[in-house]
């Protein structure tokens, strides 16, 4: 297995969704290669750290004011 | 959200009861249902338009609209992944108003080769989130993520921020499973290139650069 096919099967390995056959080709892959490792690695990490970190988060004030309108308009349709 | 059992097999979504009762005049029932999303929706119209007025103005446009279109909720979806289609179409619109003359889309410059490929080859530190503050962090995370383009970001922050399963990502945006299975893995590697310059080993030590 080259790097690129490592690489398109990644989404899949990382959601579990691949068969017993293809992940045991794609560990084969990954024990001699450490670039794929660290880039599968990285991955796993880059989605946690978005998962688990809200960097929008919005201000109860401002949240209490948005429902006050939303409902406020929602009467008068 | 755990689906209530109706008396015969069938399973009932609690947000499809809040929907039925809203329906037939109840604004209260609609109220719970803006307080369960209103955090979704104002995270995703943020990372679309990037402008937190244009944000605002979605959460109140969306939910209006949702509340005057319930009629046309079919219940073939969840109403969460009916709500988020909505939402994702007037950040667009905002979007589009901020940058007159220019056309805005999920398509827009999604051709790019960056992130088809790995190039960086450096491992991170153990704890990255450790290197930093949080406000330190979250501006990392968000100046990292504002620079996808947007058919990348949308598909991103809806199946991995938003947690949204392919199908329904597919379905929000209008784009094929395959499409969006594309472009989640450039999305994802893009993000992960970008953010190896801060958390790659020994960064902050003045190591490998």
């Amino acid at each position: 297995m080259t790097c690129t096919e490592f690489i398109a099967q990644l989404d899949d390995l990382l959601e579990e969704r691949v068969t017993v056959t293809l992940r045991a080709d794609l560990e084969e892959h990954l024990r001699g290669c450490e670039h794929c490792v660290i880039t599968m690695n990285t991955t796993r990490k880059t989605i946690e750290i978005y998962r688990n970190h809200e960097i929008y988060e919005l201000p109860n004030d401002l949240r209490a004011r948005l429902q006050k309108a939303i409902l406020a308009k929602c009467k008068k349709c | 959200m755990p689906n209530i059992q109706t008396q015969g097999t069938e399973e009932v979504h609690p947000d499809v009861l809040l929907v039925n009762r809203a329906r037939e005049g109840d604004v209260q029932a609609f109220e719970k249902l803006v307080k369960q999303y209103d955090r979704q929706v104002f995270r995703i119209a943020q990372h679309i338009t990037q402008n937190r007025e244009d944000a605002e103005d979605v959460v109140q446009d969306a939910f209006l609209k949702a509340y005057e279109k319930l009629d046309q909720f079919q219940g073939n979806s969840k109403f969460y992944t009916w709500l988020v289609r909505i939402a994702v179409n007037e950040s667009l619109m905002r979007l589009r108003k901020r940058r007159t003359g220019r056309m805005v889309s999920i398509d827009e410059d999604v051709e790019t080769e960056e992130g088809s490929m790995p190039r960086d080859l450096a491992d991170w530190s153990p704890n990255p989130e450790q290197q930093y503050g949080q406000s330190e962090l979250a501006d990392i995370l968000r100046k990292t993520i504002q620079g996808l383009p947007p058919g990348f970001r949308v598909v991103f922050v809806l199946r991995d921020v938003e947690g949204l399963s392919t199908e329904e990502t597919a379905e929000t945006l209008g784009l094929s499973v395959p499409a969006v299975k594309s472009r989640l893995l450039r999305a994802r590697l893009q993000l992960r290139e970008r953010l190896s310059r801060y958390f790659r080993k020994n960064k902050r030590d003045g190591g490998a650069e």
